[in-house]
């Protein structure tokens, strides 16, 4: 499996080893965000849009119990069997139980990040049955037994060669293959077999219309219909928050989504699912796992606003130079930094801080989340109630107290300004961070010094 | 009209130049008072998390400037803070938030100045501080469809003999964040790096910016490795005086630093 960092500058530590691979995957993600720059430069009411979103989403999550039990209303008159999961483990339950009810042994599963947050493909594993992903870059993630490191993007981290290398190995590709169209090819061949075989489909969900009691899956790669139409069961799992009222409102979010996700008008497919065919069961698997308790969080609810485009993490200089795998949680970037502290906020405490909180991430979220004023508010909740960096929480109390009184703040900075004019020996100790791999400023006389001999 | 000149404490401490240059171009418009007492803004302890440690920093950022008509200094970022956090961390400066401003912004929204008399005959590329630029909405910044004027290229427009340089990314971050720059340094200087190559690429001789934090981190970086860049602040710039010459303006850049 990927290696489990203990908090983000020991992962981002890692992948800078590599700086060669750090600036690929950096321009990388970087041309993703031109591409959705130019996708949304198309859109002359492309603000206007995200305002209108950001209100559907705020009025649904003020409304979330109407619209979930209408959701299942709809569906279960359409046909299909609802379930309601408040946790991973109830989820995996319940996905395990239908599965094993049909005594299913093979699943296909496309795109769903939830049953990443849920451990789910372990839990089956465990019961005997096979899980195959059919995401191509989730594909490579499985075979490389390692995690996604992007939600849009899960092998974004793979260089081609290395993705010839796994595919030599599990399906016997050409040795030294790297051509892309080859190794598509061959990745197609190998899950068409697949989707033949399963005698069930596991999708996620990226919208779910309570006025219809159906849902929408977006992919590119058409994975989702050949898993959900050949396979006589289908299970659909989704975050509660993925729920919007109107059939509508998808003309605001499928515009958005893609475009902000990959710079794309519209995903390749845009799947609309509202009842079993003939003979076939379809499931749908309503799952809390927390987010019932972020919405009682008047501070961080928006961030259930996601739709989990991804823009976030494509545009992050952070994420783009120190790769998802860098991050403590499934999901990655930005995004992930706000949702996971609610998690566990000892295990994430570092995660609100791997940002400068430049803003970029509030400014290119499609539905308006003020990412960085959440992380920012974070990081005082963890300072408060947890012993993350104690030797920064004691500095930053003795600076405060030195900042509330001039005459001690003034006298400090004298002899902090003497020691910086001192032996260069004792400057750029190991102690010294920052002048690891950059020089510190040399100070002059200050301007209190000046002012008061040429001012006053 | 009464100006009181807020100078960040690190820019009183190693950048005394950038805040002569400040002074300078303040009092062409009012009377301008250096208040001595001040400290610092309490930035560092809030984006540390330890916001409630920087209150008594605003109680006495209070007591300096709460009388004059307007609050001035050379930072957005620091700006930035005391707006954004001033009123809820200490209610009692709430109705004096609205007179704090930044240098450039003050000049362009307050001054609504149109001819500024300033010589700086160089290429040169404007660092768009992410708390200038996302924070105060002092440009266009390019995550939005907006047509947002970007006010501190206006102004330098103003000066003679600069030429405006684009790099290839309009606004990444520099990667300084305040103590993210040394609780993650391998990012923070990785980020300053990409940023300097960019502009090194576009052939800019400055980088120039309404926040020294940013330049101080690029110039640590151009320092040590020895970069053919200067980083020079957006207040020497338009400060800096018809017919000088080039060499002056550099000796002062060297003192400053």
């Amino acid at each position: 499996m990927s290696t489990q960092y203990k908090n983000h500058p020991a992962g981002a530590k890692a992948f800078n080893k590599n700086p060669e691979r750090v600036s690929w995957h950096d321009k990388a993600l970087w041309f993703v965000r031109e591409k959705r720059d130019k996708a949304t430069h198309g859109i002359p009411e492309w603000e206007e849009l995200r305002e209108i979103a950001a209100q559907i989403k705020a009025h649904t999550l003020s409304h979330l119990d109407k619209y979930l039990l209408q959701f299942e209303e709809q569906a279960q008159a359409n046909g299909i069997h609802v379930h309601w999961a408040k946790d991973a483990q109830e989820h995996n339950d319940i996905v395990l139980s239908i599965l094993q009810k049909h005594n299913v042994k093979n699943v296909v599963k496309s795109k769903s990040m939830l049953t990443e947050e849920c451990s789910l493909n372990p839990h089956l594993n465990q019961h005997d049955i096979d899980v195959v992903d059919t995401d191509l870059g989730e594909r490579i993630v499985q075979l490389a037994k390692e995690h996604p490191s992007h939600i849009v993007l899960p092998a974004i981290h793979k260089k081609k060669e290395e993705v010839g290398e796994l595919f030599h190995e599990h399906l016997n590709t050409e040795k030294g293959a790297t051509d892309p169209t080859y190794l598509t090819r061959a990745a197609r061949e190998h899950l068409r077999d697949k989707f033949l075989q399963a005698d069930a489909a596991i999708t996620g969900v990226n919208f779910a219309v309570a006025e219809s009691g159906g849902f929408v899956v977006c992919t590119n790669e058409g994975n989702v219909d050949m898993g959900a139409n050949l396979a006589p069961v289908h299970i659909a799992c989704m975050g509660i928050e993925k729920i919007i009222p109107k059939v509508e409102h998808l003309g605001v979010f499928l515009r958005l989504l893609a475009r902000s996700a990959t710079g794309q008008a519209i995903t390749t497919y845009s799947s609309h699912f509202h009842k079993p065919k003939g003979g076939k069961e379809m499931h749908i698997v309503l799952v809390d796992n927390g987010r019932t308790e972020q919405l009682s969080r008047d501070d961080f609810r928006k961030s259930l606003n996601c739709i989990r485009c991804g823009a976030c993490m494509n545009t992050c200089p952070i994420y783009r130079r120190s790769g998802g795998h860098s991050y403590t949680y499934t999901i990655p970037g930005p995004i992930g930094s706000i949702l996971s502290p609610g998690k566990d906020l000892k295990k994430h405490s570092s995660l609100p801080f791997a940002s400068t909180l430049c803003g970029s991430c509030s400014d290119v979220c499609p539905v308006k989340i003020d990412i960085h004023t959440q992380l920012y508010k974070w990081r005082q909740i963890i300072m408060e109630e947890t012993n993350y960096d104690p030797a920064k929480k004691l500095s930053m109390k003795m600076a405060g107290k030195a900042m509330g009184n001039p005459k001690l703040f003034k006298m400090i900075s004298k002899v902090g300004n003497t020691f910086l004019k001192g032996p260069r020996v004792l400057i750029y100790n190991p102690l010294n961070t920052w002048g690891i791999k950059r020089e510190l400023p040399v100070p002059t006389q200050t301007f209190d010094d000046w002012y008061k001999k040429n001012n006053s | 009209m009464e100006i009181g000149l807020f100078i960040p404490c690190y820019i009183n401490q190693f950048y005394p130049e950038v805040a002569k240059a400040t002074l300078k171009l303040l009092q062409k418009y009012g009377n301008v008072t250096y208040p001595l007492s001040q400290t610092c803004c309490g930035q560092p302890m809030a984006n540390s998390g330890c916001e409630k440690d920087g209150v008594d920093a605003l109680k006495v950022f209070y007591d300096n400037f709460k009388d004059f008509d307007y609050v001035v200094g050379p930072s957005a970022s620091c700006v930035l803070h005391v707006r954004e956090h001033g009123a809820h961390l200490y209610p009692t400066m709430a109705p004096m938030i609205d007179k704090v401003f930044d240098l450039t912004e003050f000049i362009y929204d307050v001054i609504k100045e149109k001819e500024l008399q300033a010589e700086f005959p160089h290429k040169v590329a404007i660092h768009k501080s992410c708390h200038g630029l996302r924070g105060m909405r002092l440009g266009q910044c390019s995550e939005r469809v907006t047509c947002d004027v970007s006010k501190q290229d206006v102004l330098v427009e103003q000066v003679t003999g600069v030429t405006l340089i684009q790099p290839k990314r309009a606004d990444e971050c520099c990667g300084f964040g305040g103590t993210f720059s040394v609780s993650e340094p391998d990012i923070s200087v990785r980020m300053g790096t990409d940023r300097l190559k960019d502009y090194i690429e576009s052939g800019a001789e400055y980088i120039t910016s309404g926040d020294m934090s940013c330049l101080m981190h690029l110039d640590g970086i151009i320092q040590r490795e020895k970069l053919p860049i200067k980083v020079i602040h957006l207040a020497e710039i338009l400060a800096s005086e018809i017919n000088s010459t080039t060499t002056d303006k550099e000796k002062a850049y060297v003192n400053a630093v």
